[in-house]
């Protein structure tokens, strides 16, 4: 079991410590999840999520490699913005949701923790015939995310760039406390805020930093726990949950991520499906019983399974319990009544519109 | 950190508590179970009226994170629920051996209370399971 840099850090707040993609990792500190949960949405919060992998494409191919890769147009991400795409098997099945970033000088792309491998192997065993490198950069690159409404008045003033001007999904070469990195205006929890790869050997001035500049103003450190139910009240999809080798983006409700205009790995088959229509769609809902519905339990229609649940939980910001999962498509309209099986009792629930809870910088 | 450990209690390996009162008994679990459970969103009670044997599992607790199982320590008929934990499951959180209460029972057999575990038998047990989650 891999220990981040901050271990220590972590186990001083309270962190209660468990493993995570193989890497060891507060579920919560001493707040506890609901208040670290809340604090992100009122205030901010600090997240260790160096687990998360990286890699940099280079070379003269970089680009048509990539667009032939990804599902989303690469193409369209301007220097110095981030874009969200997805690799896909041949069938369409996900491999990966990623971020790319457009620098200078390279692609830079955020990749999940328990994917980090795979990712790589996947694209070095695509790459003949394009003159391209790739590397994975995750164990010299650190990641933390600063996220929630005061996210920017905490970092700005240690920072050596100005980020009060920067957009959200764009990124800026800085320093942060002192410490060299990439500062990107992007996270997974639905609230304004930044995400951090940072030179490795940085981490833990900057986490201390962060956490003295943000501690006047409410700023927690927040665990996975957190980190969990924030991203899922804004319904951004889990790798391994609302997404996998035998789910595609189309049924996962992704495919404004793909760019039908050229050709990549999973087009066709995405493409018989989108003609055909996907038989299952993920559906937000909302339990009307009380009960709180769990990841694998199943979803019924009329008495009969016809799903099962991706993700769920008690929502803090919405007081609610709430849950994703997949549907016939038949079933996904908002308002269908549908029921969850709960320790071999059903509860009725209802489909709801996704998000749960729209981010902050969709709000006008 | 020390968890609580009432006085008027008596403890399972499980961490449940009972309180006896004549012949009937308030059942709930215990500050231990709470601080490692952390924040409680939901507490699935039984209904009055229903039987348990000892060791039954008569109530769900769930968490932020998972659904745990409490187990009942004495056998005995279900006479009151706590209706408070369907609006305020947080008050298991705060309040564990007052209003955190999750049922009052009718002891079925008065035998199986001298098998349960006396205050200072269970802050030892607690003692030991806090030594060896590391904390």
């Amino acid at each position: 079991m891999a220990k981040t840099l901050l271990y220590d850090r972590h186990v001083a707040l309270d962190g209660r410590m468990v493993s995570f993609a193989g890497w060891e990792l507060p579920v919560q500190y001493a707040a506890g999840p609901k208040a670290e949960h809340l604090a992100v949405r009122a205030q901010a919060g600090l997240f260790d999520i160096d687990h998360m992998g990286q890699l940099v494409v280079t070379g003269p191919d970089a680009l048509p490699f990539l667009q032939a890769m990804l599902t989303a147009d690469i193409g369209a991400i301007g220097e110095g913005e981030a874009g969200y795409a997805l690799l896909c098997y041949a069938d369409g099945g996900v491999v990966d949701d990623t971020f790319v970033y457009r620098l200078p000088d390279r692609f830079f792309i955020a990749i999940n923790a328990s994917n980090n491998e795979k990712d790589t192997r996947w694209l070095q065993a695509h790459a003949a015939g394009y003159d391209v490198q790739i590397v994975n950069v995750s164990a010299e690159t650190y990641m933390l995310a600063l996220q929630g409404p005061l996210s920017a008045m905490i970092l700005a003033p240690l920072c050596s760039a100005d980020i009060s001007a920067l957009q959200h999904h764009h990124a800026i070469q800085a320093t942060v406390a002192g410490v060299p990195g990439l500062v990107s205006r992007t996270g997974y929890t639905g609230e304004d805020g930044f995400e951090l790869y940072l030179q490795a050997d940085g981490a833990v001035t900057a986490w201390d930093a962060i956490m003295a500049a943000g501690g006047p103003h409410g700023l927690l450190p927040i665990g996975l726990a957190a980190r969990d139910s924030l991203r899922f009240e804004a319904c951004m999809p889990l790798y391994g949950q609302e997404l996998g080798p035998d789910i595609t983006p189309l049924e996962a409700g992704l495919s404004w991520a793909v760019d039908w205009s050229k050709d990549f790995c999973g087009r066709d088959a995405l493409l018989k499906l989108r003609l055909e229509g996907a038989a299952r769609t993920l559906v937000a809902f909302k339990m009307l019983d009380r009960g709180v519905p769990r990841h694998e339990y199943p979803i019924l229609s009329e008495g009969e399974v016809v799903g099962q649940v991706t993700s769920g939980m008690y929502a803090p910001t919405l007081d609610a319990f709430l849950g994703l999962g997949f549907v016939p498509t038949s079933l996904r309209r908002p308002g269908t009544e549908i029921s969850i099986g709960i320790r071999d009792r059903e509860h009725r629930a209802v489909v709801v519109r996704k998000p749960f809870y729209v981010p902050a910088y969709r709000r006008s | 950190m020390a968890s609580n450990i009432n006085q008027d209690c008596l403890y399972s390996q499980s961490h449940e508590w009972v309180r006896v009162e004549g012949d009937t008994a308030y059942a709930g679990i215990t500050d231990y179970a709470q601080s490692q459970l952390s924040d409680i969103v939901y507490v699935e009670l039984p209904e009055v009226g229903t039987t348990y044997a000892q060791g039954d599992n008569f109530a769900v607790v769930e968490s932020v994170k998972a659904a745990s199982d409490c187990y009942l320590s004495l056998s005995g008929e279900i006479i009151e629920v706590n209706e408070a934990l369907e609006s305020e499951p947080e008050l298991v959180n705060s309040d564990p051996y007052g209003k955190g209460w999750f049922v009052r029972l009718a002891i079925a057999d008065a035998s199986e209370i001298e098998g349960l575990m006396s205050p200072s038998d269970y802050a030892e047990f607690v003692a030991k399971a806090e030594e060896e989650g590391g904390h």
